[in-house]
């Protein structure tokens, strides 16, 4: 490998973008993939290009063998998701634990100082901030998930927006179907395209009959790793 | 929140280390899991880096094949061409990580030019 590739390599982990690094192990030959590259097809033969979306989701390194035999070696980065949770309320005490044992990094954020608190949320960071706030100098990314859970526009509006900007992987948001409906309008006259808003998971959660707030952290998580694992497939079924 | 993340992760930014050392001018070599059969100890991707001094950082194999991916590397700075090594893991080391089966793993090492 020659070390402008393990520059740019390294630049893609620093920006969390994803990368995978190609290698043919008989030439030696090294070629540096980003997710967000354009024209991906000029850069990689097709059979190897075909193989990419995939490993790109399942964040998996690995062999591949092409069909004249070359064996080529891909190293996949993906930067590790992030979950910020808007509201520090009782759904979030499960499902902030819980999200950091399936391996996200967790970040709560509320305004209100009586909920977030490190008493409520032991081992998970808390910030008794307004969200706009937080995200000014820690902006969302496209591995980055926002669970919206306050009921309060006033909290949870602008960083659905700001998430939907970002291309945030997963948006949801707490709230029935006339909650959300409300929501959609407000949001739309902010300036969001329907398209955008169509994407927000409301209400929030797999449909599993949740009752308890524990339960709807479950269901919220089971639908977090599913949106991870099917980047890219879930967006679009959601848009046709 | 952190706003500059620290690089990740599994392999305690050996790539991080590789850059850095490329800058400070030594030899480097990049050894890399690239296959596994039944018990290896490190998972396909997991990056060892070697410098001409012997120094390295990383692991292949949690300690086992290391000593020998070192020497395969020091040859690998000398000549620059990339070589395929092939280990089986005795089953002496596959029990002390929990494992009584054994063995096998494949590893690129590569000259970081």
């Amino acid at each position: 490998m020659d070390r402008f590739t393990l520059e740019r390599l390294n630049e893609a982990r620093r920006q969390r973008q994803a990368a995978i690094l190609v290698t043919n192990l008989a030439s030696g030959v090294v070629r540096l993939v980003r997710e967000d590259d354009a024209g991906l097809d000029r850069m990689i033969e097709p059979a190897l290009a075909e193989l990419l979306p995939d490993r790109f989701r399942s964040a998996r390194s690995g062999l591949v063998r092409t069909a004249d035999g070359d064996e080529f070696f891909l190293t996949v980065h993906v930067p590790p998701p992030r979950l910020v949770i808007i509201g520090a309320v009782h759904i979030s005490q499960a499902l902030a634990p819980m999200a950091r044992i399936a391996g996200f990094d967790v970040t709560i954020i509320d305004p209100r100082t009586a909920f977030a608190t490190p008493e409520r949320f032991a081992d998970v960071a808390v910030l008794a901030e307004w969200p706009e706030d937080v995200l000014k100098r820690a902006p969302l990314d496209a591995f980055t998930a926002v669970a919206a859970l306050t009921h309060d526009p006033k909290i949870d509006d602008e960083p659905i927006r700001a998430a939907l900007a970002a291309g945030c992987f997963y948006v949801g948001a707490l709230g029935s179907r006339k909650t959300h409906a409300k929501r959609i309008e407000r949001l739309q006259a902010a300036g969001v395209s329907p398209a955008a808003t169509a994407t927000i998971r409301a209400p929030i959660g797999l449909a599993i009959g949740a009752q308890s707030p524990a339960e709807i952290a479950v269901s919220v998580l089971a639908e977090l790793v599913e949106a991870l694992r099917k980047r890219g497939v879930v967006a679009t079924e959601l848009a046709s | 929140m952190t706003v500059e993340p620290p690089l990740q992760l599994d392999n305690a930014d050996v790539l991080g280390i590789a850059e850095d050392w490329v800058r400070a001018g030594r030899s480097v070599a990049l050894a890399t899991v690239v296959e596994t059969w039944g018990s290896a100890p490190r998972p396909v991707g997991s990056h060892l880096v070697i410098d001409g001094d012997c120094h390295f950082e990383g692991s292949v194999s949690g300690g086992c094949v290391e000593g020998a991916v070192i020497e395969e590397a020091i040859e690998v700075i000398g000549k620059g061409e990339p070589r395929l090594l092939e280990f089986g893991v005795a089953d002496e080391t596959a029990w002390r990580v929990g494992l009584s089966c054994g063995g096998r793993i494949r590893v690129y090492v590569e000259k970081v030019v």
